[in-house]
């Protein structure tokens, strides 16, 4: 792939986003790193790394900042977690790694492992260099990958460093997916997202975009490829079922991310409402706000100890200006012609959890309304009754070890087939199905040795395995 | 209420803390600063024969973040005019009667030269001299410095010219870069010297440019070895004095030196026998106002103690250095981790697998105990078993919820008392004050010795290891 046509290069430049979404936790600097990076006890069978979904040997990576060996930092990180910089940016930490720290029950914060890994990353991607891993020998064999999120990713480098060709099908006119469109730009901008994929192409992941996957060309990518991994993650997001929902002014919160993230969408109206209270409406309500709106709601029909969002999430955007309405449902929407009002329903909580109506409605003036109310599945074009794999509401299941469906041909991995998860849980998906596709296309068998896998040390890379 | 004033080899002192005759003692003007900052005494950078110095000079060994852990230099005496600096200590004792002024002095191994120059020191009206026998480079390759302090003879000649012609007392300062340091002592107290110091720097080579491959300090693409000295030093120096203090033929009034920066540092030594003690590189570091904290703590600890002055407490630990033979056998401590305070890093537990006897194990949860499980096993096995991983909502079971964060019992380690050995590494390494603590369980009653054992006949002298044949086990 030439420099002109990184992807990085492609990626949409607006000055106002970079403005409006600076860094929410701004890099370390080298002193800093250092220090910090001693302040690491370095744990035996630390528990952060086992709280980490790809099981990034963290003490092993800090330690390696510490003694000034980024290099090697990097690859720690990479051998376990391909996307590791975006990982880095992304993940709750919080409730992963820097949750699981032995600091907590010394009293102390814990040590800044996200800060630290993207200080590592950062420093391979600024040196310019490229992955520290060379693609296998020719195999022969070839993998289509439908999707161009994390899961695809992390499968797709697992399958070149075994020299299998990995063809990725996506949708979008660039790949990364959610890291990509999804994020929100203060913690993982896009043309980081991209930056990290432009590495996977030098490793010789091929790409194929403005490409819709239907049954038709399934069915064609069936019979070329050796095997198909679904890395398709959700679908669109619900719908409220409510009057007034078609009206001009109503949108949804992943289109309202990757509008701003691409620089289509640079403000917002003075007042914003975001239907929901999981992260990623989090995302949207403080998007709005740093877009411009003067009064953002988030609306959610539960109450504050029941809604998805992780609480530093919730704290981070009463931080941001949100304000929140409990125990209401919308019930229409308001306008002529365009979005005026939200009517909402008032409801009391019972001490079963169940909710009650109240009998009252009130009307909340907005001049947007934003749907965070749960993504559909996207799993038609895998066949109605004689579906290519199994679902179990609507999502694909895999053997967890090995991404394995019912189908032996067909793995997969990410949210659709867990219902929507983290980054790095895709990445973890990814990273098995890579490792268990290898081996299915070795064996020669439809089925793989389960054993081996659930046996496997996934922080220990896949050379060790063969 | 205790005093920190004190007299040294008859020089009465405001206080132990002297700077060391080095660069915070240059000049005048700066040794006066350090005289308002609060320090007692000061020994002048070392006057002699005229040097001309390189740079840079300064070289330091940073630790996990801790910047100049140890510190090294190839700077020479004093480079100024001999006539000026005898000048301005002239005007510093006519300024600062009550503050002590040491001249230091260093020049070439004849008689005359060392009459001339403790005449022209004696004449500003400074407390004392100090003959640097100990500066490991450039000067030793002139015949000065460590080159004296090497041969107890040159040592003792010296000494003896010095004396000859000193009205106040003289000290002599000893290098450590000498196998036995007794032996130059013993020679300088048998010359007539009043009084002794220690130590000198240490020869040393503190680094080396990865991208140059130049060692430091850096000198045009060469350098040479220095001397080291800073808080990594004190090890070395406390040790050094205490063969020095328990050596009747060597013990006199010792000024200590050697990686001193705190009050506690001071206490050490003073406890090893120091009359007082003498600070160069933590001055360096953080500049002379360092000594208000030094005098206040060692004060403080002073009250605590019941101690009156620094003679009520100097030589305290000297009989509590002993010959090996001499050490009771019989003592016996173990391990043991309290779990309240265990956070679960287990080093204590790889350390003693790795750097120790084996004998804490990781196996408080399961059948029963599996102790020789090598970490390598744990850990295969820990990763096998987080093979997939489920998000646990951290946050919302977190503290305050459940309590304070409490470790898991899986990942306490657990101490094999049995085997303990009581080598104390597990307690070194643990980061958590108190959490892991050595508790006592004699192997019987009756203290026995090596010295005592090899006495009764039970071992050939030299033969056997410690614990082969021992009749109480």
């Amino acid at each position: 792939m030439s420099e002109s046509k990184s992807f990085a290069a492609q990626a949409p430049v607006s000055a106002e986003i970079a403005a409006r979404f600076p860094d929410l936790h701004p890099p370390f600097d080298a002193t800093a790193a250092v220090v910090e990076a001693h302040r690491c006890l370095y744990c035996f069978d630390a528990p952060c790394m086992q709280a980490c979904p790809t099981h990034i040997d963290v003490p092993k990576f800090i330690k390696k900042i510490a003694t000034g060996n980024l290099e090697g930092s990097a690859k720690t990180i990479l051998d376990a977690n391909i996307l590791g910089a975006s990982c880095s940016r992304a993940c709750p930490v919080d409730v992963l790694c820097e949750g699981a720290c032995v600091m907590h029950r010394y009293n102390k914060e814990p040590i800044e492992i996200g800060r630290l890994q993207r200080f590592a990353m950062e420093a391979l991607h600024e040196s310019g260099a490229p992955l520290p891993f060379t693609p296998g020998a020719d195999t022969g064999k070839a993998v289509a990958l439908i999707g161009g999120g994390p899961a695809s990713l992390s499968c797709a480098a697992e399958l070149r460093r075994r020299g299998i060709r990995a063809v990725i099908y996506d949708a979008r006119s660039l790949p990364g997916g959610l890291n990509t469109y999804g994020i929100a730009e203060y913690k993982l901008t896009l043309r980081a997202s991209l930056q990290e994929v432009d590495l996977l192409a030098q490793l010789g992941v091929e790409f194929q975009f403005n490409t819709v996957v239907d049954a038709e060309l399934l069915a064609k990518l069936e019979a070329e490829y050796d095997a198909v991994f679904l890395g398709i993650g959700l679908g669109a997001i619900h719908k409220l079922g409510v009057t007034g929902e078609a009206l001009a002014g109503v949108t949804d919160a992943l289109n309202y991310i990757a509008d701003y993230k691409s620089g289509a969408l640079t403000s917002a109206p003075e007042r914003v409402a975001v239907v929901g209270a999981g992260n990623t409406a989090i995302d949207a309500a403080n998007a709005a706000v740093r877009l411009g709106a003067r009064e953002v709601h988030m609306v959610y029909r539960r109450g504050p100890a029941q809604m998805s969002a992780f609480a530093f999430e919730y704290e981070h955007a009463k931080q941001e200006g949100v304000k929140f309405l409990w125990h209401v449902q919308p019930t229409k929407v308001i306008g002529d012609g365009k979005v005026e009002g939200l009517e909402l329903a008032q409801y009391a909580p019972s001490s079963d959890g169940s909710l009650v109506p109240t009998g009252e409605t009130f009307v909340l003036p907005v001049d947007e309304i934003v749907l965070a109310i749960g993504q559909a599945t996207h799993s038609d074009f895998l066949g109605g009754d004689a579906a290519k794999v199994k679902l179990e509401r609507g999502r694909i299941v895999i053997d967890r070890a090995t991404g394995q469906t019912t189908n032996p041909k067909y793995f997969a991995g990410g949210d659709c087939t867990n219902g929507g998860r983290e980054v790095v849980d895709a990445v973890a998906d990814g990273k098995r199905a890579g490792v268990g596709i290898a081996a299915y296309l070795q064996s020669g068998e439809a089925r793989i040795n389960h054993s081996t896998f659930a046996a496997t040390p996934w922080a220990i890379t896949a050379e060790v395995l063969y | 209420m205790p005093t920190l004033e004190t007299t040294f080899a008859g020089i009465k002192c405001l206080n132990p803390f002297w700077l060391a005759s080095a660069p915070p003692t240059n000049c005048g003007e700066q040794i006066m600063r350090a005289f308002d900052a609060g320090w007692g005494g000061a020994v002048w950078k070392t006057i002699g024969a005229p040097v001309t110095n390189v740079s840079s000079r300064y070289s330091s060994m940073d630790l996990n973040g801790q910047k100049m852990v140890g510190f090294n230099n190839i700077e020479l005496i004093s480079d100024r005019p001999t006539e000026l600096n005898l000048r301005e200590m002239a005007e510093v004792k006519r300024r600062y009667p009550k503050h002590q002024v040491i001249a230091s002095l260093m020049v070439e191994s004849k008689r005359e030269a060392w009459h001339e120059m403790v005449k022209r020191a004696e004449d500003t009206g400074c407390d004392g001299l100090e003959l640097n026998f100990g500066c490991p480079h450039g000067m030793s390759e002139r015949g000065m410095g460590s080159a004296v302090g090497q041969v107890p003879e040159y040592c003792a000649q010296i000494t003896e010219w010095v004396k000859e012609v000193a009205r106040t007392p003289v000290i002599v300062k000893l290098t450590p870069n000498i196998s036995d340091i007794r032996v130059p002592a013993r020679a300088a107290k048998a010359a007539g010297a009043d009084a002794l110091s220690a130590i000198n720097t240490i020869n040393s080579i503190t680094g080396i440019d990865l991208d140059t491959l130049e060692p430091r300090p850096k000198v045009d693409g060469k350098s040479s070895h220095g001397g080291y000295c800073g808080p990594a030093v004190k090890p070395i120096a406390l040790n050094m004095v205490q063969q020095v203090m328990s050596d009747p033929n060597a013990a006199l009034p010792l000024s200590g030196i050697g990686g001193i920066g705190t009050w506690q540092d001071a206490a050490e030594f003073i406890l090893l026998g120091a009359g007082n003690v003498q600070v160069c590189t933590a001055a360096m570091h953080y500049g002379y106002r360092i000594v208000e904290d030094m005098a206040d703590g060692l004060l403080n600890w002073m009250s605590k103690k019941g101690y009156e002055t620094i003679d009520d407490f100097r030589g305290a630990s000297l009989p509590r250095v002993d010959d090996w033979k001499n050490l009771n056998m019989n003592y016996h401590v173990v391990a043991h981790i309290h779990e309240d305070k265990c956070i679960g890093c287990q080093l204590c537990y790889t350390a003693c697998w790795d750097g120790a006897h084996q004998c804490i194990h990781l196996d408080r949860v399961g059948d029963g105990p599996r102790t020789y499980e090598t970490p390598d096993q744990v850990f295969a096995e820990s990763l096998r078993k987080v093979s997939t991983t489920p998000i646990p909502k951290l946050d919302l079971d977190g503290p305050g919820l459940d309590g304070p964060y409490r470790t898991p019992l899986s990942r306490i380690p657990r101490v094999d008392e049995h085997h303990c050995v009581g080598c104390n590494l597990c307690s070194l390494v643990c980061p958590v004050p108190d959490c892991i603590t050595m508790e006592r369980q004699d192997k019987a009653p009756e203290p026995i010795t090596w010295a005592e054992r090899v006495a009764a006949g039970y071992v050939p002298d030299g033969v056997h290891g410690p614990n082969d044949f021992n009749p109480n086990l």
